[in-house]
């Protein structure tokens, strides 16, 4: 499966790349895997993206959480949690 | 349009007569601005970066407005908010809320404001002495959704 990433705020500086396209291997299906898989890539990655840090996920544009299940070209993006108003 | 993000300032007085042009049935108008301070959490701040995701911030804000819409008895509503860099005193975000009586669009400006600070994909980034830093999300922006979820709902 193919899906496009997108990195916000503080995450994106951390990671230093704002959007990328990944072939995903099947057993990556839901948001919460497809976390736990980017953290594979270690160093940042394995820092910014712990189990333990703040993160705030959406899929095609809308909140999304753990079991949120990943579809064929979907947009998925992490960022900190929101700072507006 | 009830929702529009961009670099431009915006004129309180011009956006609400254009919101209220044509309503007579209007009978109380609620404005919320939100502006730059110089100073947060213990250093001066000479400016601000906002960052945003575009496409799903126009969607947050479309959503909290319909869900505003949906609760209170609002002839309309309208939120603009900036991004792009922008230095203290500086206007950030405009709530309107038109209604027949106060009391519904005073609940709705504030019910989209507190949905706003903690659902809508924007970001903040300071310039202090120390250097740039990101903003912190407050818990008391989290504990100002009780109220809306609480004992009232």
């Amino acid at each position: 499966m193919n899906i496009q990433l997108r990195f916000f705020a503080s995450l994106r500086e951390a990671l230093a790349t704002s959007q990328e396209t990944v072939a995903l291997p099947p057993r990556v299906e839901t948001v919460g895997a497809l976390r736990a898989y980017l953290r594979e890539r270690g160093g940042a990655w394995a820092d910014a993206l712990a189990p333990g840090r703040s993160l705030r996920m959406a899929c095609n544009q809308a909140m999304a959480y753990d079991d949120t299940p990943l579809t064929e070209g979907c947009e998925v993006a992490f960022f900190p949690p929101v700072t507006g108003g | 349009m009830p929702v529009r993000v961009q670099t431009d300032d915006f004129d309180l007085s011009e956006e609400v007569r254009r919101l209220r042009a044509g309503r007579p049935e209007v009978g109380a108008v609620v404005t919320f601005v939100g502006t730059v301070r110089d100073v947060n959490d213990g250093a001066s701040v000479a400016e601000m970066e906002l960052e945003h995701y575009p496409g799903m911030t126009e969607k947050a804000l479309e959503d909290i407005v319909a869900r505003a819409k949906a609760r209170w008895s609002l002839i309309d509503a309208l939120v603009i908010h900036r991004v792009g860099p922008m230095r203290p005193e500086e206007q950030i975000v405009l709530v309107v809320t038109l209604s027949a009586h106060r009391g519904e669009a005073f609940a709705a400006c504030e019910f989209i404001m507190d949905y706003l600070k903690t659902e809508a994909p924007f970001w903040k980034k300071e310039q202090t002495p120390q250097g740039a830093r990101w903003v912190d999300a407050r818990s008391s922006d989290d504990a100002a959704l009780r109220k809306w979820t609480g004992a009232q709902a």
